[in-house]
């Protein structure tokens, strides 16, 4: 047991690494100098070459790799090499509650209506509302969700007035109703995106689940539909959707800049989009190595929760 | 004298399929009285789990099924009643014993949810009352520790095991009649004796009707009181267990004792298995529905489809064959190189 969990926790350590030494190769994947970029063009080629030396440009790449690695393990992942040169932590510590909230709370919009839409459509297969289900979700699927942000913000935001629009309210500064306020839509235009994927799948898994025979003899003891649904059918169903659900939040921590930029949120998206277009490295690396780590870390929790989804598999993982 | 615990009346069960009506139940009719035990045999696909299911009212009318005749199940219109009137009867009333022990447990519930849950549904029970009755069910189900394996899942128990928590799943709720749909089927040899007795005795014990349904008439013999003998659908005869085994009256019963394999038999005896398949029930044969693999069989069987009739035997006693056999049948297998 012991043994089992130090291998896995040993696997998700080299995991970190090989995407930290992945993140940190991204710098020269960026376009141009960080120099010329920071400088700008036409600067004598000594400012360059004395800017390199200051940022530590001219050392050899493995030993800035272990110099930045040693410092992000402490939790220092540099400055910004863009004024106002702020500390890239502090930039992220900033921008990340915003993506986190929205992604969860998209998350969970997501569930809250694939969930019961696709109970209804599995525990009705064939008829006539899960066809319309099924049409529906796979309209939804072939929809960009930026579109349905767009649809959203003429609809709701400039129709009707209830939803601001800009002014992000920030997580835990007093105002959660404003907070909450601010979210929904964005965060709804995330769950629009999402919660196809998720109704499609889990019909499909509770479809096959419904015709094993526990839950006829789960019926046959008199148990009552809704109770068979939840009770029996959903555990044992959710395998791919849970799977799903943690690439989907992995994914769209870094990946809601669409939505980030519709709805003006300062989230990690514009964070490293931003950054990225203004050769500011420590930026780019320090937020994707965040979101990378997270994304790992995300996916490691949903391989454990196999355990608890369906105890057979137990005895095979930690 | 009371009215009969069950009594179905020419009931139908129709599936619609693809390729036309699928006509697993084709006009069953019989009764059961309470404490009763009735054993139904016939081959696999012959209707006897669609027969199960429709009895208990798991099956009933819907978009791709259609029932037509009657079944009352102590006072109570099975197929007449809303869906949350059957809700009432399962568990309670009719319980049922399902044919794979491996499938039929959820797997990611403990074997004591398996019972507590329906013992808080049905009986009101607190937390507690219902985990110490299921322990005791265990018990009564024969599984030794039953505290400890309350606590574990189905995939922790053998086969066996697993059929005696099934068992007692079915038994949780006192209902009065029981059905077993080839309990056995999928246990090893060593372990069926097992749970036949235990069922038998079980019944017994708690004065419960019993329907136990088998593919193998070796299985129902010496532990019921009547066998129905289904083919393609329809009860091929109905009478006390003895009466069949003694004197088989129908062609299909006859080729069915013959094909237990006896004690006696060497390991190498070649059973005598029933040539031919049964019909196909999309478009069932005019006449008689065993004609094509009767060794009896002349012109009028394939027009003329025989009635379920006692023609001259005791009371209780039907068969559906225009030419009924009346001599004792005398066991006889071939024997390889005899
Ligand atoms: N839901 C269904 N739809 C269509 N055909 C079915 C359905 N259930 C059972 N059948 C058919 O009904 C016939 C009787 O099945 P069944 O009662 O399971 O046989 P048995 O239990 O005697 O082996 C079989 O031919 C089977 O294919
Ligand atoms: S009616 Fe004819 S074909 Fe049918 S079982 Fe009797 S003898 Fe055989
Ligand atoms: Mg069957």
């Amino acid at each position: 047991m012991t043994r089992k969990l130090a291998l896995r926790v040993g696997e998700l350590v080299l995991v970190l690494l090989i995407v930290s030494l992945g993140v940190f190769s991204l710098m020269a994947l960026l376009p141009g100098d960080p120099a010329v970029a920071i400088l700008g063009a036409g600067q004598p080629p000594e400012a360059y070459a004395d800017l390199r030396e200051q940022l530590g440009l001219d050392e050899p790449t493995f030993s800035r790799y272990l110099d930045w690695l040693v410092s992000a393990a402490q939790g220092d992942l540099g400055r910004s090499v863009v004024p106002p040169q702020s500390e890239v932590v502090d930039r992220i510590v900033s921008a990340l509650p915003v993506s986190l909230q929205i992604a969860v709370m998209g998350l969970v919009m997501a569930m809250l209506i694939a969930v019961p839409v696709a109970m209804w459509s599995a525990y009705h297969e064939g008829g006539m509302v899960d066809r319309l289900i099924s049409a529906g979700t796979f309209a939804l699927l072939s929809v960009p969700s930026f579109l349905a942000g767009l649809l959203l913000i003429m609809l709701v935001v400039d129709g009707t007035g209830w939803f601001p629009r800009s002014e992000w309210v920030r997580l835990g500064e007093g105002d959660l109703l404003g907070n909450l306020h601010h979210a929904f839509l964005p965060a709804l235009t995330v769950a629009l995106a999402e919660l196809a994927m998720f109704a499609r799948v889990l019909r499909g898994d509770l479809i096959t689940t419904l015709r094993e025979d526990f839950i006829l003899a789960a019926r046959a003891k008199g148990m009552p539909p809704l109770r068979v649904l939840f009770s029996d059918a959903l555990r044992p169903s959710s395998f791919s959707l849970v799977t799903l659900m943690g690439l989907s939040l992995g994914r769209l921590i870094g990946s809601t800049v669409i939505v980030e930029y519709l709805f003006s949120l300062p989230g990690m998206g514009s964070l490293v989009v931003n950054a990225a277009n203004q050769g500011d490295f420590p930026m780019v690396q320090g937020a994707v190595l965040v979101i990378a780590v997270l994304y790992v870390l995300i996916n490691a929790g949903i391989d454990l929760s196999y355990g608890y989804l369906d105890p057979r598999t137990r005895r095979a993982h930690v | 004298m009371t009215a009969p615990l069950l009594e179905v009346d020419d009931l139908h069960t129709t599936f619609r399929t693809p390729r036309g009506a699928m006509r697993a139940v084709d006009g069953v009719s019989l009764s059961l009285a309470a404490g009763e035990t009735l054993g139904i045999v016939g081959e696999s696909g012959s209707g006897k789990s669609v027969l199960g299911r429709t009895i208990m009212g798991l099956i009933t009318n819907g978009p791709t099924t259609e029932v037509t005749g009657s079944v009352r199940l102590a006072g109570v219109d099975v197929h007449g009643v809303k869906p949350a009137g059957r809700r009432e009867l399962w568990g309670t009333t009719v319980a049922m014993v399902f044919q794979d022990p491996m499938t039929s447990l959820n797997p990611v519930k403990r074997v004591g949810l398996h019972l507590t849950e329906s013992l808080r549904l049905h009986k009101g029970l607190s937390k507690g009352a219902a985990r110490e009755r299921a322990v005791e069910l265990l018990r009564q189900v024969g599984i030794p520790e039953p505290a400890r394996r309350a606590g574990q899942y189905p995939h922790e128990l053998s086969g066996g095991m697993r059929q005696r928590v099934v068992i007692a799943m079915a038994l949780a709720c006192d209902p009065q009649l029981l059905i077993a749909d080839e309990p056995t089927t999928a246990l090893d040899v060593t372990v069926q004796k097992q749970i036949l007795d235990l069922l038998q005795s079980l019944a017994e014990r708690l004065h419960m009707a019993t329907i136990l349904v088998s593919h193998d008439l070796g299985t129902v013999a010496g532990r019921t009181d009547r066998v129905a003998v289904m083919y393609a659908g329809r009860v091929a005869e109905s009478a006390g267990t003895d009466a069949v085994f003694g004197t088989p009256r129908h062609p299909y019963s006859q080729a069915l004792i013959e094909s237990i394999p006896s004690i006696e038999s060497r390991p190498h005896s070649l059973l005598a298995t029933i040539e031919g398949s049964p019909p196909n029930m999309l478009a069932p044969p005019a006449g008689c529905r065993f004609a094509a693999r009767c060794r009896y069989a002349v012109d009028r069987c394939r027009v003329e489809a025989p009635a379920l009739e006692p023609r001259g035997a005791a009371a209780g006693s039907v068969v559906a064959c225009h030419f009924p056999l009346t001599a004792p049948l005398h066991h006889q297998h071939q024997e390889v190189g005899a």
